[in-house]
C-alpha cells in the first residue's frame, strides 16, 4: 500500500531538481498563441522521441514525448504532428535543422534527452524550439527518481504551454472523483485519484460506504468528502499519502458539501438543524466552527473566492435555488443570479475573474459561468444532466460529469468530460468506468 | 440411495430459491389472511408498518410539503406507532435525479425533517425519530421519467 502511494508518487518537490539551460530566450518570444480569442487555431509542434542512451532511456524518452504530446493536443491549443513525417531524427548533442522542421510545417519544436545517473536517477533535459525564429525559446534540466518520469513529462509540458500561451499549465495535477458502478438503485462508490491525464489511476476506498463530492486541499495533500461511513452522512478529512481519515467535528445531523479555504486552514460546509441547512467554517487548527448562515433555507455548495474574503453559495432563501455571495465571515448575502432557472454548485474560479455553476432549466443541466457580480452570464455545455463543475487551476479549463438516463435496471453512463472556457474542445475523461463529483487538484509543484 | 440423493439436491434448491427470492407482497385487503400475514411478518416490522399504515409519503417537484394523501398514511403511522411504543424509526429523505447533488442532499434532509414534524404533531416523541437524507443517491424506480421520479421523491419511514 505503502510502496504504491509512494510509486503514484506526489513526489516531494525536493525530489525534482531543476535547472535551467544555458541558452536564455529571447525577452520577447514571437511565437505566442493568444488564447483569449474564442476559436484558436492549434500550433502544429513537433515532438519527436527524447533521446536516450541505453534500451531504457530510450524506452522512458519515448515514453515521455507521448505524455507531452498527448498533454498539449488535448489541451486543444497544440496539433502534435506525426512522428512518421519527421525528417531529421534528432539525437543527444544535436542541434535541430530548422529548415527540415519548416518543412513539415512545425511551427514549435520540443527535444529532450534522458540520461541514466549512477545513483539510480535520471537527468531529463528538454528544449523548445522556435522553428520560424530558429531560437531557443525555454529550456531545463530536472534530476529525480526513475518512476518519477510521468510527472517531469507533465512538468515540461507545462512549460510548453506557459511559454507558448503565457498562461500557466495545468498538466502536472491529479482529478479525485467518484467511480461509480452497479444498480442505480443500490449505485456503488467509491474514492478514487488518478492523474490528469487518467494515468496512476487507484481507488482509496472500498465501496461499502456511500461517498460524495471530494474536494482537495490546496496543498493537494488532503481531501475533503462526504461519507456515510458511520451511519450519518459526515464530513471526512483525508490524508491521501497516510491514508488516514477523520469525521469533521461531531455535529448532531448530517455535515456535507465541503471545501477548503484558499489557505487550507478552514473547511467551509453545510450542516442540518430542523430540516434547515445552514453554512458554517471550521478552523483546522483550533476545530472551533463559526456559523456563517442562520435561517429555514437551503444554504450550500460554498466555494470561497481566490483571496478567501468572500464565499459564493447557492440558497432557496428566496424562493428557488439560486446563487449568492457574502462575505466569508457571513452576514448579508446578495443574490448573483438572476436568469431563468435554477443555479447550484458554484464554484470559484481560481483567478477570481469567474464562477462556474450548474444550471438547471427546461428539463436540461448546463454548466456555465458568471462573473462575481452576475453579469456576463455563459452557458458552455447543455446536457440531460451535465452538473459539478471543477476548474482546472489555470482557470481555463472545466471537469465536470454526464450523466445519461437510467433504465432498464441499467443506470445511465455516468462519464467526466473537460471544456474549455470558449465552450470548445470538449473532451471526455478516460476513466476505468463510472465517474462522477470531479475535483481537480492545484498544480502538484 | 439415487431417489434420496435427488431429494436433498431438490431441497438445497428450494432452500436456495426461498433465500433469494424477494420479500412476500403484503398482504390484500381486510380479506386477505391477516392472522398469517402479521405473523409471517412480525408485529412491530417494516412490513407490517408498510402494511397497516404505509411506510412512504411523496414529495410535488422541489417540494417538502405533506400532500393531503401524506397526511393519511402519516395519521396511519403515529396509530401505528402507538401500537408499538418500543420501536424507534429513521425516516429516509430521498429525491429524483432533476437536482444538483448536494441540494438533493439537504432537500432529502427537509422532507424527512417534514415527515418527522407531523409524526411528533400527532403525538409521537421526537426522540423515537430520527431522520437521514440520501438525496438522488437512492432512486426506489431506476428509471429517467416523470412516473418513476413522482416514486422517488418520497419520505419512508423506516423501523430501526
Amino acid at each position: 500500500m505503502t510502496r504504491s502511494y509512494r510509486r503514484f508518487g506526489a513526489a516531494p518537490a525536493a525530489l525534482i531538481i531543476l535547472a535551467l539551460l544555458l541558452t536564455v530566450s529571447p525577452a520577447f518570444a514571437q511565437l505566442r498563441l493568444d488564447v483569449t480569442r474564442g476559436k484558436v487555431e492549434p500550433m502544429p509542434i513537433a515532438i519527436p522521441a527524447f533521446a536516450g542512451a541505453g534500451p531504457e532511456e530510450g524506452k522512458t524518452g519515448r515514453d515521455m514525448a507521448q505524455v507531452v504530446s498527448a498533454d498539449l493536443e488535448r489541451s486543444g491549443l497544440f496539433r502534435p504532428l506525426d512522428p512518421q513525417s519527421f525528417i531529421q531524427n534528432v539525437s543527444a548533442g544535436e542541434g535541430p535543422r530548422f529548415a527540415d522542421w519548416r518543412q513539415i510545417n512545425a511551427q514549435a519544436l520540443v527535444t529532450g534527452t534522458v540520461q541514466g545517473q549512477g545513483d539510480g536517477r535520471y537527468r531529463v533535459e528538454f528544449r523548445l524550439w522556435d522553428v520560424g525564429a530558429e531560437q531557443q525559446l525555454a529550456g531545463f534540466a530536472y534530476t529525480t527518481t526513475r518512476q518519477n518520469w510521468r510527472r517531469i513529462a507533465h512538468i515540461i509540458a507545462d512549460e510548453i504551454y506557459k511559454r507558448i500561451t503565457g498562461e500557466d499549465g495545468y498538466f502536472d495535477t491529479r482529478i479525485v472523483y467518484i467511480a461509480e458502478s452497479g444498480p442505480p438503485e443500490r449505485r456503488e462508490k467509491r474514492l478514487a485519484l488518478m492523474d490528469q491525464d487518467g494515468a496512476n489511476h487507484q481507488y482509496l476506498t472500498d465501496g461499502r460506504a456511500l461517498v460524495l463530492t471530494p474536494r482537495f486541499s490546496p496543498s493537494a495533500q488532503e481531501i475533503t468528502y462526504l461519507s456515510y461511513a458511520g451511519g450519518t452522512p459526515r464530513v471526512y478529512l483525508r490524508n491521501i499519502d497516510s491514508g488516514q481519515q477523520e469525521a469533521l467535528g461531531d455535529f448532531p445531523g448530517m455535515t456535507f458539501a465541503p471545501r477548503f479555504s484558499p489557505e487550507g486552514n478552514r473547511i467551509v460546509f453545510s450542516r442540518t438543524q430542523n430540516g434547515a441547512s445552514n453554512i458554517y467554517a471550521l478552523d483546522l487548527r483550533t476545530r472551533q466552527p463559526m456559523r456563517l448562515t442562520d435561517g429555514n433555507a437551503i444554504d450550500t455548495t460554498p466555494s470561497y473566492s481566490p483571496d478567501g474574503s468572500r464565499i459564493v453559495f447557492n440558497s432557496d432563501r428566496g424562493g428557488s435555488q439560486q446563487l449568492y455571495v457574502m462575505s466569508a465571515t457571513g452576514g448579508d448575502a446578495k443574490r448573483i443570479s438572476f436568469g431563468s432557472g435554477k443555479y447550484g454548485t458554484p464554484v470559484w474560479s481560481p483567478r477570481g475573474d469567474l464562477i462556474a455553476f450548474t444550471k438547471i432549466d427546461g428539463g436540461s443541466f448546463f454548466i456555465g459561468v458568471m462573473r462575481p457580480d452576475g453579469s456576463g452570464e455563459r452557458l458552455l455545455t447543455e446536457d440531460f444532466l451535465v452538473e459539478g463543475p471543477t476548474w482546472a487551476p489555470n482557470g481555463r479549463i472545466l471537469m465536470y460529469f454526464r450523466g445519461g438516463r437510467s433504465g432498464g435496471g441499467r443506470a445511465g453512463a455516468s462519464r467526466l468530460f473537460t471544456i474549455d472556457l470558449t465552450g470548445s474542445n470538449q473532451r471526455e475523461v478516460n476513466t476505468p468506468g463510472d465517474a462522477s463529483d470531479p475535483a481537480w487538484s492545484p498544480l502538484l509543484r | 440411495m439415487l431417489a434420496r440423493f435427488v431429494a436433498v439436491a431438490g431441497a438445497f434448491v428450494l432452500l436456495a430459491a426461498c433465500s433469494h427470492a424477494p420479500p412476500p407482497p403484503p398482504p390484500g385487503g381486510p380479506g386477505g389472511p391477516g392472522g398469517i400475514s402479521s405473523s409471517r411478518f412480525g408485529p412491530g416490522s417494516q412490513q407490517d408498518l408498510a402494511a397497516t399504515a404505509g411506510d412512504r409519503v411523496f414529495f410535488d417537484y422541489d417540494q417538502s410539503d405533506i400532500k393531503s394523501e401524506g397526511q393519511e398514511i402519516l395519521r396511519r403511522q403515529s396509530e401505528w406507532l402507538r401500537r408499538y411504543p418500543n420501536v424507534s424509526v429513521t425516516i429516509e429523505g430521498h429525491c429524483d435525479e432533476r437536482g444538483t447533488r448536494e441540494y438533493n442532499l439537504a432537500l432529502g434532509e427537509r422532507r424527512a425533517q417534514a415527515v418527522k414534524n407531523v409524526l411528533v404533531a400527532l403525538g409521537i416523541p421526537s426522540g423515537r425519530i430520527s431522520t437521514i437524507s440520501y438525496g438522488k443517491e437512492r432512486p426506489e424506480i431506476p428509471h429517467s421519467d416523470d412516473t418513476s421520479y413522482a416514486q422517488n421523491r418520497r419520505g419512508v419511514t423506516t423501523v430501526n
